[in-house]
């Protein structure tokens, strides 16, 4: 198991790499470059750009800028300045004088952490992902103990809309309906302190996590009824309650927790649409800024970190069917 | 379950009918009880709507979708009495018209072209190349497997749609990003991350059907391994492929979707006459711009692209129902 953990966690490291080297290709053959200026504000002049090249070493060849990139470069006094294997992401080429460490996790003055963006993405995932669980895990056993009821129906139907309904669709339904239409809140908010402003983008995130979560729990429950140990417990005259609780629900929700984190993640990195929509200060649209910016270290930075994130997730979900399900064997 | 007998009147059991019915295939099984799913019966309706919309459109359409209507823009729908802007419904433009007074109605049913097109084309794709994968890595094992699946991983642990984006931004304006208006590299990028999904599936079946027991009978009898893949294997896992695919479908139209939204995917059309004009993403784009004040320029592709991806769902649910060999006898 242990060996196996540590093979996965090695493998992590050319996965990374292939898709770091993929993503490095293709933004840089993307047309236009960090020092492009909207048409309308001043440019900035070829002499600086041809600096500014040179002073971030991107002059260079491409292969030569990945090596810098990924395990260090020489700077000109002599000192080396680390890469991406020291955890370096890189700075900024439109934010100047940041690293892409300090955009993403470091606060603005005087705030505790979870005002970063990646502590902006962090707390609206969790918000989602507490609606998610908090609503589809309850409604998934209601169905399943109700089955072919109306309730069984209406939440099966709400569950299968909001499994294949898009997000950003969802989204603008919701908009429409409550900040144009009803005023119940504004669609790009001015600042993030209020409770209320979050209610939106966290149901629109977290609705096809909730309806997941909702079918995933029905279908277990389903599942689970129909087994003999459940005959077993109403034979010997359980109480209905203590055969739900401890019988049925405990033993249903196991593949309901191999994917809470993989959701998690999930919901963190593919929240970059629905921040965007919303004008949410966080990870996601600084990404999709930083893409049309072409701002290199910060489009590549945040897109290792994403694949970090979801290849861990992945592993976690491996290991977590390993763990519940003594069947399913790790193969070499 | 003809009849109930009571005990002891043994002459009534010579009476019954025997129960025995006529035999038939594991496919006419599954096909009867996906034409008892009533909400797999409203997705195929849905989908044959939109499929015809697709091949009729010209026919269909009341109005080119690229001819301005000068006077008629900005155009409510026609129940609306008096819109926001003080314009008033026009039955001869059904949901109104956009900012350029092109008929909104008639670019909702060209733009169902490309997005149920980029639904199916893709697909095809994935799953030849997919289940081909999954199954080798399955079957062969070992090395073999081990490499597969490693590649699948670098494949799965891309967030896809920023694949898609940074694909669709680099390669927008070679000669491979203008070929079919943009479309081929869309179709291209689409194919070459989804197949791993299948490939994941196809190999995990494998891996459980390998063990059991007829494949061993199928091995003792000395059956080759191209035989046991082809025979024993495929047909085994056809289940599992075919709801992969009605799952996929909708996915690709969601992303088609969103990369229009974003901008990205198909380029806008100038020729009237061209066969894909616009999609869906292209007119939430187009209707984003107005969300407060005309709100059915958004609402119209957004509804046509919930109503397609939940018609596959439900297709979808009934062909894993239909299709998993447990249900077979129930109800």
């Amino acid at each position: 198991m242990a060996a196996y953990i540590f093979r996965r966690l090695l493998w992590m490291i050319p996965v990374l790499l292939a898709l770091a080297a993929v993503t490095f290709y293709l933004m840089h053959k993307a047309p236009g470059g960090p020092w492009d200026r909207d048409l309308s504000s001043r440019q900035v002049d070829p002499n600086t750009q041809a600096r500014l090249n040179e002073f971030y070493g991107l002059d260079k060849p491409l292969w030569r800028q990945f090596i810098a990139y990924v395990f260090g470069d020489f700077k000109k006094d002599g000192t080396f300045a680390c890469g991406l294997m020291c955890g370096n992401l890189g700075p900024s080429y439109r934010q100047r004088g940041l690293t892409i460490e300090q955009i993403l996790f470091n606060p603005p003055e005087d705030k505790p952490i979870y005002y970063s963006r990646f502590g902006y993405s962090i707390r609206l995932g969790l918000l989602s992902l507490t609606f998610a669980i908090g609503v589809g895990i309850p409604v998934g056993v209601i169905a399943a103990l109700k089955q072919n009821s109306i309730v069984d129906y209406i939440s099966l139907f709400i569950a299968t809309a909001g499994i294949s309904v898009p997000s950003f669709v969802m989204a603008i339904f919701l908009i429409i309906i409550f900040a144009s239409t009803l005023h119940w809140v504004s669609v790009v908010p001015k600042h993030w302190d209020q409770i209320r402003v979050w209610i939106l983008p966290a149901l629109v995130l977290g609705f096809g996590t909730m309806a997941y979560t909702t079918r995933l729990t029905r279908s277990s429950m389903l599942e689970v009824l129909r087994q003999d140990y459940i005959r077993t417990a109403r034979a010997k005259g359980l109480h209905e309650r203590v055969v739900v609780y401890r019988h049925m629900i405990r033993n249903a929700l196991i593949p309901v927790v191999t994917i809470i984190g993989p959701a998690m993640v999930g919901l963190v990195t593919g929240s970059f649409i629905i921040e965007t929509m919303f004008g949410f200060p966080g990870m996601g649209r600084a990404y999709v800024q930083s893409i049309s910016q072409r701002d290199y270290s910060m489009i590549l930075g945040t897109t290792i970190l994403y694949i970090f994130m979801l290849t861990i997730a992945n592993l976690t979900v491996d290991l977590m069917y390993v763990i519940i399900d003594p069947r399913i064997r790790l193969h070499d | 379950m003809s009849a109930t007998t009571t005990a002891g009147n043994t002459s009534d059991i010579a009476k019954l009918e025997p129960v025995a019915r006529k035999s038939r295939s594991l496919g006419q099984e599954a096909v009867q009880r996906l034409f008892r799913n009533r909400a797999s019966i409203i997705g195929m309706i849905i989908i044959g709507f939109f499929t015809i919309l697709v091949i009729f459109a010209p026919q269909i359409a009341p109005y080119n979708p690229l001819e301005f209507h000068s006077g008629n823009d900005y155009l409510p729908p026609a129940w609306v009495e008096t819109a926001g802007n003080g314009k008033h419904g026009n039955p001869a433009f059904l949901l109104g018209t956009d900012t350029l007074g092109r008929d909104v109605l008639s670019r909702v049913i060209y733009g169902a072209r490309i997005s149920m097109i980029v639904g199916f084309i893709p697909t095809a794709i994935i799953l030849v190349f997919g289940t081909t994968i999954g199954m080798l890595a399955g079957f062969l094992g070992g090395r073999v497997d081990n490499l597969l699946m490693r590649f699948t991983d670098i494949m799965y642990g891309f967030p896809d749609l920023l694949f898609f984006i940074a694909v669709l931004v680099a390669l927008r304006d070679t000669w491979i990003g203008s070929l079919w208006n943009g479309l081929f590299l869309l179709f291209l990028a689409l194919a070459l991350v989804n197949w791993v999904g299948v490939a994941r599936i196809v190999r995990g079946q494998v891996l459980s059907l390998k063990e059991k027991e007829f494949i061993e009978a199928a091995r003792c009898i000395g059956a080759k391994p191209k035989q046991i893949m082809f025979r024993h294997l495929l047909p085994n896992s056809l289940g599992p492929i075919v709801v992969v695919a009605a799952f996929t479908i909708p996915g690709l139209i969601i992303t088609e979707a969103i990369l229009g939204y974003l901008g990205l995917g198909l380029r806008p059309a100038t020729d009237p006459t061209s066969f894909f004009i616009t999609s869906w993403g292209v007119l939430l784009l187009e209707g984003q711009t107005a969300i407060n004040a005309q709100p059915w320029m958004l609402l119209a592709p957004a509804i046509c692209v919930a109503l397609v991806v939940l018609a596959f769902t439900f297709l979808g649910d009934g062909l894993r129902d239909a299709l998993d060999p447990r249900m077979r006898g129930t109800k």
